[in-house]
């Protein structure tokens, strides 16, 4: 990665700090940490501003100076910069005053906050000579590998747990790749992955270009900031899976610090796990640092039921450097909150987006995120992929015959209708 | 005891290029310290300076991680099989 307009320097343990080249390489020789891209800042600082940021076009690319890519951008022109929505509603039922919704269930293509890691990892993945990409999946990632693939016209390999929702499976198999459904846990079809990325050369974007693939989740926290008017929320909600999102959107946040494109940097991150899967959320809340996997999770929030987080330690590190906490929220919980956010503000969002609200309902309620400052809660996923828990849970539509009579007879009293 | 241990690839230049060894011990930690005893210098590649496991170094004993028994204090019977496995990217994130 040496042309002018990249400014990687590298690939860095997080652990033993040792340094690596930019290749399609992710856990260090010598200690097994994952490694991490790390930048020329001051090379960043003397081209990146918020005016060249703001002439830029509406994609997950305005950023990318600080992102892993060596060559022009040239996937996911159409990905992220998703709206963040000022929740009035939500805030008054919640009883706060000032929040936001990052909405990333209407990222593009494929309805989730994927859409912003992939372009970076697929990007990637071409720049380093791979013709065929990969993921382990609990659907959401299968979806925009899937999607991105087949625009850029790579051949993909996708490995999902067998029992996924019936919309994340033909999500992903309406653009036609390779889909391997595994019977066992997503921890187990990822560490087949581990060994297959280990023995064919493709590049599994979680895997061998993790470093790439979450830098990617870095743009979340980039848009937050400019869409605020480039300053930091005081707190932010995050779901927690394999923990890419949460450590990253703190990387970002102290990347614009780093780079005064920010003034202050007053956040804090909270992590949001369901009951039943909640690894990371247990070793916040005990205050280890050990993270004691979970074997067989049991949620219906299926997209965060990873019970071996990759990056755990890495979110317990930013909830601690940042000063924020965490949750969990039971099936109900989840299902509440997903209704909460629909009659609220409209926005129809899976059951992890439902973990996220009801977590920040119980911060809010247990008095850990004040009422009067102002919060962002991360919205990853789209609804309309997870039906299958909501079915049987939100009532159901009246049938009549195609009559006034039957009309006025059966909804009368539910719509209270006047007597005619 | 004596008990098998596979040993992963970036560990085996330390190993003789030998990716299943022989060990001995009660316990896991004995086994472990056993090994560094034959062949130097794989202590510090699983241990960190503070003389514990390093985080992402996984050891399973019979295919069960450490993390659901004893740790190192994982109490061995002969014939156990121990497999000493970089930890994985283990996760597809927030909405894997």
């Amino acid at each position: 990665m040496t042309a002018s307009n990249c400014y990687t320097t590298g690939l860095r343990c997080q652990e033993c700090g040792r340094d690596y080249p930019a290749k399609a390489v992710y856990s260090c020789e010598y200690c097994f940490g994952p490694l991490e891209v790390t930048y020329d800042y001051d090379r960043i600082r003397r081209v990146m501003s918020a005016d060249t940021i703001a002439s830029r076009p509406q994609n997950l690319w305005r950023y990318r100076e600080l992102l892993p890519i060596a060559g022009e951008p040239a996937h996911g022109l159409n990905s992220g910069f998703t709206p963040l929505v000022r929740a009035d509603n939500l805030a008054r039922e919640l009883g706060v005053q000032d929040l936001y919704l990052k909405d990333d269930s209407v990222n593009r293509p494929t309805l989730s906050y994927k859409d912003r890691v992939v372009p970076v990892a697929l990007s990637r993945a071409i720049e380093l000579g791979f013709d065929t990409v990969g993921c382990a999946s609990t659907g959401n990632l299968a979806n925009a590998v899937a999607a991105h693939a087949a625009v850029a016209g790579l051949r993909a390999v996708i490995f999902i747990p067998a029992g996924l929702e019936l919309g994340k499976v033909l999500g992903t198999l309406v653009y036609g790749p390779s889909l391997i459904s595994v019977k066992g846990t997503y921890d187990e079809v990822n560490r087949l992955c581990t060994e297959i990325a280990a023995k064919y050369p493709w590049a599994f974007v979680n895997v061998n270009l993790r470093p790439y693939y979450t830098e990617g989740a870095k743009t979340c926290a980039f848009e937050i900031a400019e869409q605020l008017g480039w300053r930091a929320p005081e707190h932010v909600v995050l779901p927690v899976a394999g923990g890419t999102l949460l450590p990253k959107v703190w990387k970002g946040f102290r990347e614009l610090h780093e780079l005064g494109l920010i003034p202050e940097l007053p956040s804090r991150l909270y992590a949001a796990q369901p009951e039943g899967c909640s690894p990371v959320v247990d070793a916040i809340r005990e205050g280890t640092d050990i993270i004691r996997p979970v074997r067989s999770p049991q949620t219906i929030a299926l997209s965060l039921a990873i019970g071996n987080p990759a990056d755990g330690y890495y979110v317990l590190k930013a909830v601690s450097e940042s000063g924020g906490y965490g949750d969990i929220a039971s099936d109900q919980e989840i299902i509440e909150g997903i209704r909460l956010l629909a009659r609220t503000e409209g926005i129809f969002t899976e059951t992890a987006g439902g973990v996220t609200i009801a977590v920040l309902k119980k911060l809010i309620d247990s008095g850990r995120i004040p009422r009067d400052e102002s919060i962002v809660a991360c919205v990853t996923g789209n609804g309309l992929k997870t039906t299958e828990p909501m079915s049987g849970r939100l009532g159901e539509a009246l049938t009549i015959e195609p009559s006034l009579a039957s009309f006025e007879d059966r909804a009368g009293k539910l719509l209270e209708l006047a007597a005619a | 005891m004596s008990v098998k241990v596979r040993i992963p690839t970036p560990l085996q230049p330390l190993t003789d290029h030998q990716p299943e060894l022989e060990a001995s011990g009660e316990t896991l930690r004995e086994v472990l310290a056993n090994l560094e005893e034959r062949y130097p210098g794989i202590r510090e590649r699983l241990y960190d300076d503070g003389g514990t496991l390093r985080r992402f170094v996984n050891v399973y004993v019979n295919d069960e991680d450490i993390r659901f028994l004893k740790g190192e204090d994982t109490a061995l019977s002969d014939g156990d099989e121990i497999s000493i496995v970089p930890a994985i990217a283990g996760g597809g994130p927030a909405c894997g």
